[in-house]
């Protein structure tokens, strides 16, 4: 048996045992079972990367059962392994397993905990579907199973009406994007006649500058494929326009969101736009306009994350901007690069987020910087790691020398842009810089804001609740009213965060050396002259680009570092230096910063178009369509002619001869005057 | 006749028991129905495990000559054994969800439905043309009783709506099927299956026929019965009026229209379409502000039984195919939620949204089934739901992109409106005490829904049990079709030289930009 076999489907099983067992199984054997299979399947999945990192493993199929046929449609479940489903497993299985382990500490006081871990199992099952899937509709499995899994998780905490609403929104935004997958789909089948993503990439060539009808135009085939398609990947990858729900994603417990909504899940889409690349880069147009929604993404998203004040959603929209990054590098044919950042953002972004969390839990829920401050001290490990995480966000690095994770991968990402040569790749190029810059100053605002300054957390009603409970416990000590008012001058209000227990430090640790070193180590293997045979065929892979990236001019390629330099003497000046500037610097640009602080209005903007008008339709279509037109013209109606009717003929039988003659009389008239007048 | 008359059998077996159970008390009446539908659902698995595929297209064919052409004639292919299958399956639980929220006349009413199981599998297993007819009229009769004797507060008013929109829609057919057996001499089912009727005939019979199929769907606008019906029967009535009596208008639309009439189905495709994606747009809007849970799962069922209408008028295998499986896929999962319905209505005796909340607290496997069979609702991929959706939406596209798109909308709207009933049912806090006092599930209601998730799940990930008896005649059907089949707007025309290409390849990007 295939190893693979395995890999995908213990995490399946962890999660029916724990998931069915849940409270008669207990807490701890829940827990073992889905971090032991997550282990399990992490340490089967390294080997397999390594195979092909080395060159010595091949591409396979391995088929499992049979699916559907119907006519000349079929598609089966069948897992494929090549080097771009082994990236992403190790990806998937690392961080999951980190998740789940940091889960134990994490998630201890939580009652419910088999729940939660067999939805993180469930999750990561899907996943692998996903990443392993040999055609479009094991694929798009895979997709609505984490859909499936994200709900669950950022609905977790059921009882609170916002997780409720950010479940749904989570939902149905991604069905939006789904429905363009699924759009995309029909459209491959009826093209290609089959489904199975090799043949489809094999006959790729064969439909070039062919036309095909949808919604009453023609369009160039490949490209209205491909846009289709990637409406799903947009949806999924939080792009701009279907992006919504990825900050209410925040709802869910801060794990999940290292996980799903910012290491694996969100990635399917760029995913997927390299798995198919073959036939996205056959349409010049689909790959522009993949170009142009990444660099907006990525732009838009990072001016939000510089506003934002609590420390989830900077990193939720700073994974939105990151996400735009990948799009478009691949809008750009930069492939490997794509999945380069997909990589190495995967590490570093579960690092934030891991780390973020670790804060939160040192400051008794509290998720707004405000309220922070000074925790450097407080909290060392925590504050490394994130100080690890933000440098390789940022990109720190010199050229040639050795750089942090997001170093190798933007940079790269930024000189395809450039080294594209053409107009979008330019536009693509300066949105990036630009989002660099943002990227830079709130990465070090998140870091200076949280770790350095003056203690505020006096402020917080989650820490006040926190001293209160210290307090009421300890009522009987004369001592302690005074001891909280001395603490309250120095803005801790007599709280002390601890550091995180072990089996949350541990995950920090690991990934924190990902994120020193995951872009060191591997961008030989996957940007590169050599990079065609490390993916071996799986993705597009020009090297004709990879000779442009290298031709770019010396500021391209240093620009980055000087955008990241500035941005970081910002933060400083801001945040350390100068920290009445911000505030006095929101007052002068009132009006914009109320646009990006309200997150452009998008929200506001889709409850008037469609949320709102929804509900209104269904009123209308039920009380004035169905009340009042179907039932009362049809069933009542006809009920109504009928005891009309029946009242009309009971006058009619009057009794009385003289009237049933008078009938008769009108009747042989009206008879006999027809018969004249014909 | 051929061999062990085992569909004969299957008729007899609910109907003997439906007499005995009149004269039972109240107990024995219950375990004489739990039996009698056990016994019919060992048969219907012998009929499945028996069933050769690949094998004759008419199989356990009976017939007896009765009087003056009208016969006794069963037999089944592909599409009425699943359908049967179908029935047998839901009926015991149907007799278990009664079990104890029927305490009123009991013997009579495990009689209605132990005749009603006689109907249903007589109507698919049906060959006469007036056998099928008068099986499928009187389907009409338990069901009305069951919604006007065992149903909710506005029991009358439904019971007759339901009667006589349904009997309106019957009655053209009925003339039509005069004017058919006085053509063409036969009411064998089978040979008209093959006859070709003189394309000006077809248009009239073919409305006909549709009048009566239509508001059995029921289809937009003739649909109003439905919430009514649905909302005023007992849950068990529910299952069985959404799992089975629905499909009969699939069923008829596939075993006489689309066989009879095919030019006449093609020339009205156009108006299925549009009726259906008006239904899958207009219902799943109406479903979004429903308060009443049985409502707003009856108006998702008209949305459903469009896609159903769509797959079938889209004149292809997958869209054949898949409205077969949604039909039995939305058999099981729409059953499958009038039961979680009525398993807390058995605690709290309402239908209001508003009055539960949290249940995912005090009821926290109840919640979980209540996820499986809202996802499923939804079409997630490895339930029942998805192959068959997928399916007719892929036939219909390759009909009209329009109409898949806009049918399409259905996956979005279907998905807000069950979560958005979810969540006000099982999410958030505990509002009401007595909701919130209520008991998980008891060992009856887990043997009630542990058989619909296993089938709806085996549907799902392996439909091939259920694809592979209705291939080869949906094969035959499609062949049929295929001089009729409208055109598509999808055709992909070979590229044209490069040059020209990029240029028109250049305006089509823009347009999708913008």
């Amino acid at each position: 048996m295939h190893s693979i076999l395995f890999i995908v489907f213990l995490p399946l099983l962890a999660s029916v045992i724990a998931g069915l067992g849940n409270k008669a199984l207990g807490k701890f054997p829940a827990k073992v079972v889905t971090t032991g299979g997550l282990f399990a399947a992490c340490a089967l999945s390294w080997p397999i990367f390594i195979g092909f990192l080395t060159g010595n493993a091949e591409a396979t199929v391995v088929p499992v059962l049979k699916w559907v046929q119907s006519g000349d449609l079929s598609f089966d479940w069948e897992l494929r392994v090549d080097t771009l489903t082994a990236v992403m497993l190790v990806v998937i299985t690392s961080v999951s397993a980190l998740v789940h382990l940091y889960s134990w500490g994490y998630m201890d006081e939580e009652p419910d905990q088999p729940r939660f871990f067999a939805y993180l199992s469930l999750f990561t099952f899907a996943m692998l579907m996903l990443v392993t899937a040999n055609n479009l509709v094991q694929m798009f499995f895979g997709w609505e199973g984490v859909g499936l899994a994200s709900y669950l998780l950022i609905g977790f905490w059921f009882r609170k009406p916002s997780a409720g609403a950010a479940a749904i929104k989570a939902f149905v935004v991604n069905r939006v994007g789904d429905l363009g997958f699924m759009l995309g789909i029909f459209g491959v089948f009826l093209v290609f006649g089959t489904v199975s993503i090799p043949e489809i990439l094999a006959n790729v060539p064969n439909h070039a500058g062919s036309t095909i009808g949808f919604l009453g135009h023609r369009f160039d085939t490949l490209t209205i494929l491909s846009i289709l398609l990637f409406i799903g990947a947009m949806g999924k990858s939080a792009q701009l326009g279907l992006h919504t729900w990825l900050p209410d994603a925040m709802e869910g417990p801060t794990p999940v969101s290292a996980l799903i909504h910012a290491a694996t899940m969100v990635t399917a889409g760029v995913f997927m736009t390299c798995r198919l690349s073959p036939l996205f880069a056959a349409s010049p147009d689909a790959m522009t306009f993949v170009t142009i929604v990444g660099a907006a993404t990525c732009f838009f998203a990072a001016t939000i994350g510089t506003t934002q004040w609590d420390i989830k959603r900077v990193i939720a929209y700073s994974t939105c901007s990151q996400l735009g990054y990948m799009f478009f590098a691949a809008g750009s044919g930069a492939f490997g690069a794509a999945m380069f950042h997909l990589f190495t953002h995967a590490f570093f972004k579960a690092l934030l987020f891991l780390g973020a969390g670790s804060v939160i839990h040192a400051m008794h829920h509290e998720q707004d910087m405000r309220y922070y401050g000074a925790l450097r001290k407080k909290i060392p490990l925590t504050y490394w790691a994130m100080m690890a995480g933000t440098l390789a966000i940022t990109g720190v690095g010199i050229v040639d020398v050795f750089g942090f994770a997001g170093f190798y991968s933007k940079d790269s990402i930024l000189e395809a842009a450039y080294g594209t040569g053409t107009g979008v790749g330019h536009f693509a190029f300066f949105m990036g810089i630009t989002a660099a810059l943002l990227t830079s100053f709130y990465s070090w605002r998140l870091v200076f804001l949280t770790f350095f300054g003056k203690a505020r957390w006096s402020q917080s009603e989650h820490i006040q609740h926190a001293v209160h409970d210290d307090h009421g416990h300890g009522h009987d000590h004369a001592h302690d009213h005074h001891h909280g008012h001395a603490h309250d001058d120095d803005g801790t209000a007599g709280y002390h965060p601890h550091e995180s227990p072990l089996v949350m430090l541990l995950p920090l640790i690991i990934l924190s050396m990902g994120a020193i070193f995951a872009g060191f180590v591997f961008n030989h293997a996957f940007i590169s002259e050599g990079e065609g045979e490390f993916w071996k065929g799986s993705l597009v892979f020009s090297e004709h680009l990879i000779h442009h990236m290298h031709e770019v001019p010396v500021w391209v390629k240093w620009a980055p570092f000087g955008v990241m330099v500035t941005g970081l003497l910002g933060a400083i000046y801001a945040y350390i230096i100068n920290p009445g500037f911000p505030a006095a610097f929101v007052r002068a640009i009132k009006p914009i910063h109320t646009f990006v602080y309200n997150k452009w209005f998008f929200d506001e903007l889709y409850n008037f178009l469609f949320v709102r008008p929804a509900f209104a339709l269904g009123r209308l279509f039920w009380k004035v369509g169905d009340v009042g037109f179907i039932d009362r013209f049809g069933p009542n109606g006809a009920a109504w002619v009928v005891v009309q009717g029946t009242g009309l003929a009971r006058r009619l039988q009057s009794g009385l001869l003289t009237s049933y003659a008078l009938w008769m009389l009108i009747g042989l008239v009206a008879a006999v005057s027809w018969v004249l007048t014909r | 006749m051929t061999g062990f008359p085992i569909l004969s059998l299957m008729l007899a077996v609910p109907a003997v028991a439906a007499v005995a159970a009149l004269f039972a008390s109240a107990g024995a009446a219950r375990t004489i129905a739990l039996v009698a539908t056990l016994i019919d659902l060992a048969l219907g698995l012998d009929l499945w495990a028996n069933y050769q595929i690949g094998g004759p297209q008419w199989q356990f064919v009976e017939h007896a000559q009765l009087f003056s052409g009208f016969s006794w004639a069963l037999g089944i292919d592909g599409i009425a054994l699943v359908l049967i299958v179908l029935s047998v399956f839901l009926m015991p639980i149907c007799i278990g969800a009664s079990w104890d929220a029927i305490e009123k006349r009991v013997p009579e009413y495990m009689a209605a439905f132990l005749f009603m199981e006689t109907l249903m599998i007589g109507v698919f297993a049906a060959q006469d043309l007036f056998l099928f007819y008068i099986l499928f009229e009187a389907g009409l009769i338990p069901m009305y009783l069951i919604i006007g004797i065992w149903g909710g507060a506005d029991r009358i008013y439904a019971s007759y709506k339901f009667f006589l929109y349904t009997l309106l829609g019957s009655v053209l057919m009925l003339i039509a099927m005069l004017w058919i057996v006085n053509l063409t001499g036969t009411t064998s089912i089978p040979v008209l299956m093959e006859y070709n009727f003189p394309v000006q005939a077809q248009y009239l019979l073919w409305l006909a026929f549709f009048a009566s199929f239509a508001v059995k769907m029921p289809m937009w606008p003739v649909h109003t019965w439905l919430p009514d019906a649905h909302v005023q029967a007992p849950t068990a009535g529910s299952v069985i009026l959404a799992g089975v009596l629905l499909k009969m208008g699939g069923y008829g639309f596939i075993r006489f229209s689309l066989p009879f009439f095919p030019e006449a189905s093609a020339y009205f495709a156009p108006l299925v379409w549009g009726l259906s994606i008006v239904a899958v747009v207009y219902t799943s809007l109406v479903a979004l502000v429903q308060s009443d849970m049985k409502k707003l799962i009856a108006y998702s069922s008209v949305a459903h039984m469009a896609i159903v209408t769509l797959g079938l008028f889209a004149f292809n295998r997958q869209g054949l195919e898949g409205s077969m499986v949604v039909m039995l896929a939305h058999g099981l999962v729409s059953g499958a939620l009038f039961l979680c319905v009525g398993v807390i209505y058995d605690r709290l005796h309402t239908r209001e949204i508003s009055r539960y909340g949290g249940l995912a607290i005090n009821m926290p496997y109840y919640a979980l089934f209540f996820m499986f069979f809202t996802m499923a609702s939804v079409g997630l991929p490895a339930t029942a739901n998805f192959v068959g959706e997928f399916l007719s939406l892929q036939g219909i596209y390759k009909a009209s992109s329009w109409t898949a798109l806009i049918a399409g909308t259905g996956i979005i709207l279907g998905a807000a409106y069950m979560l958005y009933l979810y969540r006000r049912v099982a999410f958030g806090e505990q509002k009401n005490a007595d909701a919130a006092a209520m008991p998980d599930l008891t060992v009856r209601e887990y043997l009630l829904l542990t058989p619909l998730v296993i089938a709806t799940l085996w549907m799902g990930i392996y439909p091939e049990s259920f694809i592979a008896p209705i291939r080869a005649d949906i094969a035959h059907l499609d062949a049929r079709l295929a001089a009729a089949r409208p055109a598509g707007d999808a055709q992909v025309t070979p590229g044209h030289p490069v040059a020209e290409t990029h240029e028109s390849a250049e305006h089509n990007g823009e347009g999708s930009e913008k």
